[in-house]
């Protein structure tokens, strides 16, 4: 039988550059290293030289370390994948820094070129790495346990036993020796000289490295997956009052963010209605106090009727935090925010209704004290702006200033600053709903001005000054807001990112071993048993397996103690 | 209009039972506290330990040549009229590499262990007591957060101890214990309460869970490598000429000689690590992952709490890739452990407090 079967394996050059590792393993069994130092000439050789550059162990630590440097800026300016609002205050308070930042794509980070760069780079060096690995783990795995060391004593670990005059000669040592290392699930290769010596080779563990490649492997997987997710994805935002609905379509959305491949036509025509909203909050009182968290909000429940696309039948349904409704072939409805919406109608100078419905107001601490902006473009003679507060339960703090107490409607109260003039609404510049410029109107209602400022609860009516106008604040409707999403990646995703997991544990915790025997006859003609032990990566336990395998030939075959081994 | 009474549907927060749990954390942080003493004690006189140890071993010595000489029956022979010579005890036999128990007896390392698992219990009792008392998993804020951090850490360090002699690192580890434990109380006292419905949640037992004992793990470790570091250099000290005030006084330090070998703390430093990688990969990344995705709607956006989740999960894969690395095994690894903790620090303390994100909850539409 062949005892050179690693031939394959020096042939081949190193799988992996640089990995310290296989050089500890190739030196504890004398087999010396191949490196691919200096460039050859030519572009052939170049090249070759630089992809051996690119998937080296070293190149791919310092791109691993590179790419955590490089994911840090994302932390520390605002993004504009988060909050593109926040990106573009940042550009105007600081008008040197913000273009320059905004330049190197600092605002951009985890689409910038550079932070691309990296990871592409990083997944190229990975596929480079993995593909000849599993081709010569593929080899391994197919071809004998390597083989036998000369010098056995020379491992990590290794043992000699000298057997009893009595005991087996060494071509039935050799066989047995097979078997106990076969029972120790080793995959084993006994090698026989013709004088019935000779040496078994075992390998066992292979699962080791096999979970690294899954593990790289699905890294890849995790990485087109996302890719490919984003691409096909889309997401938008929806504001739904009570008993408003909504159906999927893309004017039907207040906010929506295509992928690069999103086609219309991807949107299934669901629906979704706002029945009805409730909130909880903690009532708790401790000794009859109010607790230290009494009026913090503990459950949203939207109410909702929802119908999955023009032939299903419409169904009644809870919408949830933390519980989001698939609907329409994967795309998630979520619950992510809720205020109030004051029904509002302004009347303006010609006593025409100028503006009626539901104003939806921003909450802006935990009381729900929100922001209302109401605009009346329509209005004539001249068109009005309101902006203000929407207080759930208004306090009156004594300075005439109002504040709310509890975010329940206990005591609702809008408190506006009105004003007269052009709202810039026509320019066809697009405008944020929630502001109002006030810059170039003329100011009607406000607390310092003369007329005061306008404070009404519902029913109630309050008259602009110079007969401009009225508003009335009729009833209080709840509205949330929605986020749809759809992305068809997750679940591949998923199980990639497990898969993954998977691989690292059976490849950080299981271990790659290899054993020889070798079986002689020594001077006195007893039989000589010797083995060693060689780890492949970290092996803590390679001590206790030779202590079991000792065991286990002890228990075979009958030994001589040392001390006579020493005397004879 | 009056304030409409509505009751939560949450159960009612035990009070009684929340007063015990903060009246347990404060006694355990003194426990702790005593116990960070003690083993401050048992460095400053580790000296005094390693010079009684070499006492025993030279009475031990004195006897076996005693002994050898009876039986040898050989009087006049040299080895008994040279000067009975003082052994000093080898590194290696003060310490061990498998971090098994050696003779040294150390009184106030052991009573200090002692009173860290009187601590523990009282420390896991008004952990628990809290959640019961606001039936829910106790791990909502930061002070929870940081009481069952330091809960985790003295607990490995205890079940480590169980088997391994670590008693070298109780300084390190009760400091960090003693800091948390101020940090919340003093720093982020957080009265008991329910949590926002975003935080009601089974995921978040799994998630934080995950996270906080990879953090402890990595907290061990942290210690061990930079311990690692020291001793290293003390190592290279004894090998050659001393240089400098700072190596002089690295090789006379007599606490080092409790430590074992820089190897042998690499390799411990990397089995742990080992473990503490896999509950990152499975707590923040994965599972916070999976939570994001069912609570805001995607599974990974890049706050600056995912970032840095990200950030520490690349630096621990370049370490684990380290130690596989030409020319990167040993200490450089280390140096890549020790940053990854920093980042941990960085990500409970700057990002938590400075960077606002989606997991500060601000949770309203644009
Ligand atoms: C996406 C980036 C990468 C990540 C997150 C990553 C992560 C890891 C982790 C956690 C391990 C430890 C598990 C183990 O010991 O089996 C590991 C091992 C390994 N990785 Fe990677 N890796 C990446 C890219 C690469 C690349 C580009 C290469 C090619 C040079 C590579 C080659 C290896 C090798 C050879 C090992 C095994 C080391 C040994 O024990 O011999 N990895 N990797």
């Amino acid at each position: 039988m062949s005892t050179d079967n690693d031939a394959a394996t020096q042939v081949q050059p190193s799988a992996h550059r640089d990995n310290a590792r296989e050089d500890a393993l190739n030196d504890a069994q004398g087999i010396s290293k191949k490196d691919v130092t200096a460039p050859a000439l030519g572009p052939r050789g170049m090249l070759r030289w630089a992809w051996t550059q690119l998937t080296s162990m070293r190149t791919a630590l310092m791109l691993l370390l590179l790419l955590a440097i490089a994911a840090v800026p994302g932390s520390i300016f605002p993004q504009r994948v988060q909050d593109s609002f926040a990106v573009q205050t940042y550009i105007e308070d600081n008008p040197t820094l913000g273009p320059v930042l905004d330049f190197f794509q600092m605002f951009d980070v985890y689409s910038s070129v550079w932070f691309s760069a990296i990871y592409i780079l990083l997944f190229i060096s990975l596929i480079g790495c993995i593909i000849p690995r599993a081709r010569k783990h593929y080899q391994q795995m197919t071809s004998p346990p390597p083989r036998t060391p000369r010098r056995l004593d020379r491992l990590p670990e290794y043992g000699a036993l000298e057997l009893t005059s009595d005991g087996p000669d060494p071509e039935i040592a050799l066989t047995e020796a097979g078997k106990v290392l076969k029972k120790r699930r080793y995959r084993v290769d006994v090698r026989r000289h013709e004088d019935g010596t000779g040496s078994v080779g075992a390998e066992k563990g292979y699962l080791r490295e096999i979970g690294n490649i899954v593990f790289h492997v699905s890294l890849v997987g995790v990485l087109i997956f996302v890719a490919a997710g984003a691409m096909f994805s889309y997401r938008g935002q929806k504001v739904l009052i009570e008993d408003e609905a909504f159906v999927n379509a893309l004017v039907a959305y207040d906010n929506f963010y295509p992928g690069t491949w999103f086609q219309e036509e991807n949107l299934e025509p669901f629906s979704i209605r706002l029945d009805s909203f409730e909130r909880a909050f903690d009532r708790q009182l401790f000794d009859g106090e109010p607790n230290p968290n009494y009026g913090q909000a503990l459950d949203f429940t939207a109410e909702v009727t929802i119908q999955d696309g023009p032939q299903s039948e419409p169904e009644q349904t809870e919408l949830k935090v933390n519980h989001p409704l698939s609907l329409g072939g994967g795309a998630q409805i979520y619950l992510v925010g809720n205020g109030y919406a004051p029904v509002i109608t302004i009347r303006d100078g010609e006593g025409e209704v100028a503006f009626s419905g539901p104003v939806i107001t921003r909450p802006d601490d935990p009381l729900y004290t929100s922001m209302a902006v109401v605009k009346a473009p329509d209005a004539a003679p001249e068109q009005l702006g309101f902006v203000g507060l929407f207080l759930p339960t208004a306090h009156d703090t004594g300075d005439g200033l109002a504040i709310s107490i509890d975010p329940e409607l206990g005591n609702p109260e809008l408190h506006l600053n009105s004003y007269a003039g052009d709202l810039g609404l026509d320019e066809g510049v697009p405008q944020n709903v929630y502001v109002l410029d006030t810059e170039d109107l003329t100011e009607l209602n406000a607390r310092d001005a003369d007329a005061g400022g306008i404070a009404i609860g519902p029913g109630e009516t309050h008259e602009l000054p110079e007969g401009l106008g009225s508003i009335e604040f009729e009833v209080v409707q709840d509205y949330v807001a929605i986020d749809i999403h759809y992305n068809p990646g997750t679940t591949a995703i998923l199980i990639f990112a497990l898969t993954a997991t998977a691989g690292l544990i059976t490849s950080l915790f299981l271990r790659r071993r290899r054993a020889w025997v070798t079986v002689e006859q020594n001077e006195h003609g007893r039989t000589l048993v010797s083995y060693g032990l060689l780890a492949r990566g970290e092996d803590f336990r390679l001590r206790d397996e030779n202590i079991a395998l000792r065991t286990e030939f002890e228990k075979t075959w009958p030994v001589r103690p040392p001390e006579e081994n020493n005397e004879s | 209009m009056t304030v409409a009474p509505l009751s939560a549907h949450l159960p009612q927060i035990n009070v009684e039972l929340a007063e015990y749990s903060e009246l347990f954390m404060l006694i355990s942080a003194f426990i702790y506290t005593f116990a960070f003493i003690l083993f401050t004690v048992d460095l400053v006189r580790s000296s005094a330990t390693i010079r009684r140890v070499e006492a025993e071993l030279a009475a031990e010595q004195q006897e076996e040549r005693t002994r050898r000489l009876v039986g040898a029956a050989a009087p006049g022979h040299d080895a008994a009229s040279a000067p009975p010579s003082q052994p000093t005890a080898t590194d290696a036999e003060l310490v061990d590499d498998d971090l098994a128990y050696m003779g040294a007896s150390r009184p106030f390392a052991n009573v200090a262990v002692a009173l860290t698992a009187v601590a523990a219990a009282a420390h896991g009792f008004a952990v628990i007591a809290r959640g019961v008392a606001a039936a829910r998993w106790p791990l909502a804020n930061m002070y929870e957060f940081l009481t069952a951090a330091a809960l985790l850490v003295s607990v490995v360090f205890l079940l480590v101890l169980l088997r391994r002699d670590l008693r070298f690192l109780g300084i390190f580890v009760l400091g960090l214990v003693v800091t948390m434990m101020a940090g919340a109380t003093m720093g982020f006292p957080t009265p008991i309460g329910h949590v926002q419905p975003a935080l009601q949640s089974p995921w978040i037992a799994i998630h934080v869970t995950l996270a906080v004992s990879a953090m402890a793990v990595f907290t061990l470790t942290f210690a061990m490598n930079v311990l690692q570091l020291v001793q290293s250099r003390r190592e290279r000290v004894l090998e050659g000429e001393p240089k400098g005030r700072f190596e002089r006084n690295l090789g006379k330090a007599q606490f080092m000689r409790l430590v074992p070998s820089a190897f042998s703390l690499e390799s411990w430093a990397y089995r742990l690590n080992a473990v503490g990688f896999v509950f990152w990969t499975l707590g923040p990344l994965i599972t916070g992952a999976i939570w994001a995705n069912e609570s805001w709607g995607r599974y990974w956006g890049w706050d600056p709490k995912e970032v840095w989740t990200f950030v520490i999960w690349v630096v621990y894969a370049g370490y684990l890739h380290a130690r596989a690395t030409r020319g990167w095994t040993g200490n450089r690894a280390a140096w890549l452990s020790i940053i990854g903790f920093i980042c941990i620090i960085i990500n409970y303390t700057v990002v938590n407090i400075w960077f606002p994100g989606l997991h500060s909850y601000a949770g309203l539409p644009e």
